[in-house]
């Protein structure tokens, strides 16, 4: 059985006179230590998946479960040792007047673990950064380095599925190379479970052995990723994202 | 021919605690009516190179060159007189992200008809404006003319400002990172609108970007900047005969949908590229 199964999730978001309708019935399904890609241009409800998975969008039809078991809404504490998301703007997402130190730290005190100090340290040695950087505030580090404490700080309480909200698209591309390599490294040395959500065919195509295209709310094919390596494809959607993909064309696109 | 750009030396400096810190070192290019791409990682200068071109460095900095020349003019001691003369009308940039750089409370029709009858043009100033949009392939002009900025969608908006920058006929185009903030579908629409104008209209253009793959299929010829400095100049078909190691590490640590290295080579950065 699946880890993650999701079946016709709706998500409607209520904008007093007009409702949007993000997550029109969107239904998948993720192996165990699978990485899974979900493609779809701005707006197409790609992001709302995963925080709809993680309990931050108002869900309205549906159902979710992991391990066979729906999950509790409100989610728990026990999911979220489980399932941990790294979010896209490593210059939002960590809090401005706390130290590395206290946003590791935090987690673990949330969820009781013991041996703060030790686990601190490893998860900045995990991520390649060295200890030295346990004492900066967020200003002080890189777009990549942020990047790396966001990564330290889904995986300090050990969980077993990181939902990747477009990891790398505010990194440089010399910086992305480097984050998806740890992220390539860490889900083999532990076994995790990744859902990766971005714009990018390449990164997708790269960390992912599977992939969803999402349009307008709905999820309008399901590819491998030896399909779309071949280009073999039966939606003109997909198709006009790969081509667009492979950079600026003199005359008009061509369908290859 | 004379160049219709030219730029040697150029420098720019902000002051800091240490003292004053060099963010452009020396660059000098030329520029034709062509299309000139500029790549670099964020922090390299191509974007405060762009923007000395327009006089617009921040008031805090200070740009110098041995020569900075459009068309003629030496833009080094342009009154703001003459200033006011050149920008918009003749040369002008398009910004990154059309969220910031259209003003909110006021609707896309104003603001380009704003540019128009600044510049002569008053009676045919709405006419023009409706071509104009209509040339950036916005399908339905009037209804785009009434709206406000919030109103429309990254590609729509950063298509009104193309409109916007293009609607006087400028002989020279700066834009800086125009498609970063669009979908990979919408990218291509804008560029080939780009494109277009450039060919038909025999403009110059500078495309700032840090997308190496996306400038090098577009462009006509690449400079690749690191740390300030122009490290190398290709014309845009012969990437591959890229010879810096950090045009190659640019090159190769980007993922491909084919390709299938594990891991991806990463940007070994070396000391000696800051020379």
């Amino acid at each position: 059985m699946a880890l993650i199964e999701i079946e016709n999730l709706e998500v409607t978001f209520d904008g007093g006179d007009r409702q949007v309708r993000a997550l029109k019935g969107v239904s998948l399904s993720v192996e165990e230590e699978d990485s899974f890609g979900i493609v779809g241009e701005s707006g197409s409800g790609k992001s709302t998946v995963l925080r709809a998975l993680c309990g931050l969008a108002p869900v309205t039809a549906g159902r979710i479960s992991i391990d066979g078991k729906p999950v509790p809404s409100p989610r728990d504490q026990a999911f979220y040792r489980r399932v941990q998301m790294v979010f896209q703007d490593p210059y939002a997402s960590l809090h401005p007047r706390h130290t590395i130190d206290r946003v590791l730290s935090e987690p673990l005190a949330i969820h009781g673990f013991d041996h703060a100090e030790k686990r601190v340290e490893q998860a900045l040695e995990d991520v390649g950064l060295g200890s030295g950087f346990r004492f900066r505030y967020p200003h002080q580090l890189s777009g990549g380095q942020r990047q790396r404490v966001a990564i330290a700080r889904a995986l300090i309480l050990e969980p077993k599925i990181i939902l990747l909200d477009e990891p790398t698209s505010a990194l440089d591309a010399s910086i992305q190379a480097e984050v998806l390599n740890l992220l390539d490294r860490l889900r083999a040395d532990r076994g995790l479970t990744y859902v990766l959500v971005s714009h990018d065919l390449a990164v997708v195509s790269h960390m992912c052995d599977r992939l969803v295209v999402m349009q307008s709310g709905e999820v309008v094919e399901e590819l491998t990723r030896e399909e779309l390596q071949a280009h073999d494809t039966t939606r003109t959607y997909t198709r006009n994202l790969l081509t667009a993909s492979a950079g600026f064309t003199r005359s008009p696109a061509r369908p290859r | 021919m004379n160049p219709l750009l030219s730029v040697e030396n150029l420098r720019i400096a902000f002051p800091s605690r240490q003292g004053p810190v060099e963010v452009v070192r020396g660059v000098s290019f030329s520029l034709g009516r062509e299309r000139l791409g500029i790549v670099g990682e964020s922090g390299s200068g191509k974007s405060q190179t762009g923007r000395a071109i327009l006089g617009l460095t921040p008031v805090t900095g200070t740009a110098t060159a041995d020569r900075l020349e459009f068309d003629g003019i030496d833009l080094r001691n342009a009154s703001p007189r003459q200033w006011r003369k050149l920008r918009g009308a003749r040369m002008s940039m398009v910004m990154q992200d059309p969220k910031f750089s259209l003003n909110p409370v006021m609707t896309i029709g104003k603001q380009l008809m704003e540019a128009v009858k600044l510049h002569g043009g008053k009676s045919e100033a709405r006419d023009k404006s409706l071509a104009m949009l209509e040339a950036v392939q916005i399908r339905d002009p009037e209804r785009v003319m009434a709206a406000f900025p919030h109103e429309l969608s990254g590609g729509m908006g950063q298509r009104a400002m193309i409109a916007m920058m293009l609607v006087t006929e400028p002989d020279l185009l700066i834009a800086d990172e125009p498609t970063s903030a669009l979908d990979v579908t919408v990218q291509i629409e804008v560029l080939r609108i780009l494109d277009r104008l450039v060919t038909e209209r025999g403009m110059g253009l500078i495309f700032i970007s840090h997308d190496l793959r996306l400038v090098s299929t577009f462009c006509d010829r690449v400079l690749v900047m690191y740390a300030g400095r122009v490290v190398e100049e290709l014309d845009a078909r012969r990437m591959d005969e890229a010879s810096h190691p950090y045009t190659r590490g640019l090159l190769n640590c980007l993922p491909t949908i084919t390709g299938d290295t594990r891991p991806l080579p990463v940007l070994a950065r070396d000391d000696a590229w800051l020379e």
